[in-house]
């Protein structure tokens, strides 16, 4: 009898948690939801702009002008015989995604405290949702790369894409995944120890440079101290960065063991992103 | 087969006080090696009952301790208590804000919290996106809130500026607009905390209207919290009262009620007899007493409702007054003013000397329902100064009396009970 009541109960609330505790059913009800914050972070942003949606252009473009004026003009970094502005927008629309993904999922508990404080609703959808229409905001940015791949090709240079194009979205999700997973442990820990948030900005200031965007892998090899150039080869975001110019420039080699690696690392980041985020979702508004 | 939709096992809720600083992450540290090594929290154990006036030792508190309760199918549960009883704890832990300590809760409906209205809205989007944005967070999927768009647009008054960005409304406006888009919630079980306490008298009135509709209408099931009496009477059919985070009294709705109040007014003296104890004459006056006394002159706090009953004041005059009135307000249990009477004085000086002075009124019979009932009393020179600040004194109690001069237990609704003449006339053209 008691154990047929127990069966009756639609679920239960109560401090003991699975690992992860991902109800797909429940993500599922909550589509609309998921649907209508990436509508809003998507209408909102630029509201009472002049410029609006060109801002997402006009951001990486003159970063790219920037870093080849820096990187390549005054440093004379070499770009394997890439115009260096396609060269640099390769890899900071690529980093970008990266980059807002990560800092967008990073604050999701600080941010959203007064919402979650108050309603239900499963959390996971708040970084998803970020995600999502960051994914927007990337194939804007997609789409002015595209523009100058067109513009160079036709006044002669020589690009093509590599065989590997076909890896372009798995590129992205690796990214996603990445930025996702980095970005829920730090919004679990930034719940109870607010000492991350700051570190959060100029962090990842600091790993765009060691994650080869600005400047070709080869070039780290031979121009960097022996040991910084394994951190840049090693750390995953460099193998994500560096594929991405690979599949669309056909610049350096596709390396399957580095793309394996990377696959790898994104998955565990994610997975333990979900069960550190899970297990700060159910009580972090007492500690937020 | 029972009924039961909801049930609370055993919760409660560990707060920690004070900040979080670094003894945060030691307090981390040790719990989890507690956790390795297979032993019980060590914080648990510690922790006081929830008391915010006194100071207390621990670094942990007890915000809720073993709730347990049951909710039918259909049931208004209201939930009262003092501030920081628990009661918004409580809301949280079962709308899955947060997790209880232990304990566990059980559902077999959907829940839809209120605990507070307009829960995401964004200045930027239009009212109309927002009714959609602010109902999927609620719970309601994206048709359902397409089906009720015009009822809930309508509901709220706000058609004129629905296309608007939330940010150009008015406060009151966005209110009425965030409610409208709750009352339309249809989740099995609905946990409201005080959120009627808003927008101006009419549209409070139609709040408290869809409440009812929900509840009696529908056969919702509803869990209330809220400090207006008169509204958990209004609506609830069964109530819990908390206190310190602890469950002290479950029943139904009037003795809940009836138990929350009679424990918040027992400071006041009930033997008839109030004697003030500061002896200040600061402003040159000074309150010495108030006492009750029946027709035979004894004092009491008990009366009949054919009693009248005489409220006699002392008080000293340090200096002499131009003018001054003693006010006596008669109070309900709910702390509604009844009666207001204040104090004559000759025209001259005779009565506002220095000295020490005794002044009476009498409260008239077959007057007060059956019921407890608050005496407060101030005193202040009209329009210059208050000489001593209104406040509760003494409380009393009625015994209604039967037309033959027994004590009855049939309560009549109403605060008042005046005895007033009923004529019946047989009609002469009827047949």
């Amino acid at each position: 009898m008691n154990t047929d009541q127990k069966d009756q109960w639609l679920y239960t609330i109560s401090s003991k948690r699975k690992l992860i505790d991902l109800n797909f059913k429940e993500i599922w009800r909550y589509k609309d939801l998921l649907i209508l914050f990436v509508k809003r972070d998507i209408t909102t942003l630029y509201k009472q702009t002049i410029l609006g949606p060109l801002w997402y252009l006009i951001q990486p473009l003159f970063t790219s002008v920037v870093f080849t004026l820096v990187f390549n003009n005054l440093g004379a970094i070499k770009t394997e015989g890439i115009p260096p502005l396609l060269f640099n927008l390769a890899g900071i629309t690529a980093w970008n995604y990266f980059k807002q993904c990560l800092s967008g999922t990073s604050s999701t508990f600080k941010k959203n405290a007064n919402i979650f404080g108050k309603v239900y609703f499963p959390r996971v959808i708040m970084p998803i949702s970020i995600i999502i229409s960051n994914l927007l905001k990337f194939s804007i940015q997609v789409v002015i790369f595209v523009g100058f791949y067109i513009y160079y090709v036709s006044i002669g240079k020589d690009i093509q894409p590599s065989s590997t194009l076909w890896l372009f979205p798995v590129y992205i999700i690796v990214m996603a995944l990445l930025g996702l997973g980095v970005g829920m442990i730090i919004s679990s820990l930034t719940t109870k120890y607010r000492d991350i948030t700051v570190l959060v900005g100029f962090a990842l200031q600091l790993l765009m440079y060691m994650s080869a965007v600005p400047y070709p892998v080869s070039e780290a090899k031979k121009k960097f101290p022996e040991m910084v150039a394994t951190l840049v080869e090693y750390n995953p975001l460099t193998q994500v960065i560096e594929g991405f110019r690979h599949m669309l420039l056909g610049i350096g080699e596709f390396n399957l063991i580095g793309f394996l690696y990377t696959l790898g690392i994104s998955i565990i980041l994610f997975i333990l992103g979900l069960i550190i985020f899970n297990k700060t979702e159910k009580t972090f508004i007492d500690t937020v | 087969m029972s009924n039961i939709i909801l049930k609370a096992e055993n919760i409660s809720k560990q707060y920690r006080l004070g900040l979080v600083g670094t003894g945060t992450i030691a307090d981390d540290l040790k719990r989890w090696c507690y956790k390795l090594l297979g032993k019980e929290d060590p914080f648990l154990k510690i922790g006081e009952a929830n008391d915010r006036s006194s100071n207390s030792s621990a670094n942990y508190v007890w915000a809720l301790q073993n709730i347990n309760f049951e909710v039918n199918k259909g049931d208004v549960l209201g939930i009262i208590g003092k501030n920081g009883a628990g009661k918004s704890t409580l809301l949280k832990l079962l709308s899955r804000v947060t997790s209880p300590t232990t304990g566990e809760i059980k559902t077999k409906g959907r829940i839809a919290s209120l605990l507070e209205v307009g829960t995401g809205f964004h200045p930027e989007l239009t009212g109309r996106e927002n009714i959609y944005l602010n109902g999927a967070i609620l719970g309601m999927t994206k048709s359902e809130i397409s089906k009720k768009e015009e009822e809930i647009i309508e509901f709220s008054g706000c058609l004129g500026y629905i296309d608007t960005p939330v940010k150009r409304y008015s406060s009151g406006m966005r209110v009425r607009l965030a409610f409208a888009v709750a009352a339309h919630l249809e989740p099995d079980i609905l946990v409201v905390d005080e959120v009627l306490a808003v927008g101006d008298a009419e549209f409070q009135k139609k709040a408290i209207g869809k409440m009812q509709d929900i509840s009696r209408g529908d056969g919702r099931t509803v869990l209330f919290v809220s400090h207006n009496m008169a509204a958990v009477r209004n609506l609830c059919t069964r109530a819990i009262v908390l206190e310190h985070g602890e469950t002290v009294f479950e029943g139904s709705t009037d003795e809940a009620v009836d138990y929350y109040l009679q424990k918040e007014n027992s400071k006041l003296s009930s033997t008839g007899i109030y004697t003030h104890k500061e002896e200040d004459l600061q402003n040159g006056f000074s309150l010495k007493s108030v006492k009750l006394f029946n027709s035979n002159n004894e004092n009491q706090s008990l009366f009949l409702s054919d009693e009248y009953i005489t409220v006699v004041v002392e008080y000293v005059l340090d200096k002499t007054f131009n003018d001054i009135r003693i006010n006596l307000k008669v109070l309900s249990k709910n702390e509604d003013i009844i009666v207001f009477t204040t104090s004559s004085h000759s025209s001259d000086e005779t009565d506002k000397k220095a000295g020490n002075y005794r002044t009476s009124v009498r409260l008239p019979k077959d007057f007060f329902n059956k019921g407890q009932f608050k005496i407060a009393i101030n005193a202040g020179v009209p329009g210059i100064e208050v000489l001593f600040p209104s406040s509760y004194v003494l409380d009393f109690q009625i015994e209604k009396l039967t037309p033959s001069g027994s004590i009855t237990n049939t309560v009549f609704p109403g605060i008042t009970a005046p005895n007033l003449e009923w004529n019946v006339t047989k009609l002469a053209h009827d047949k």
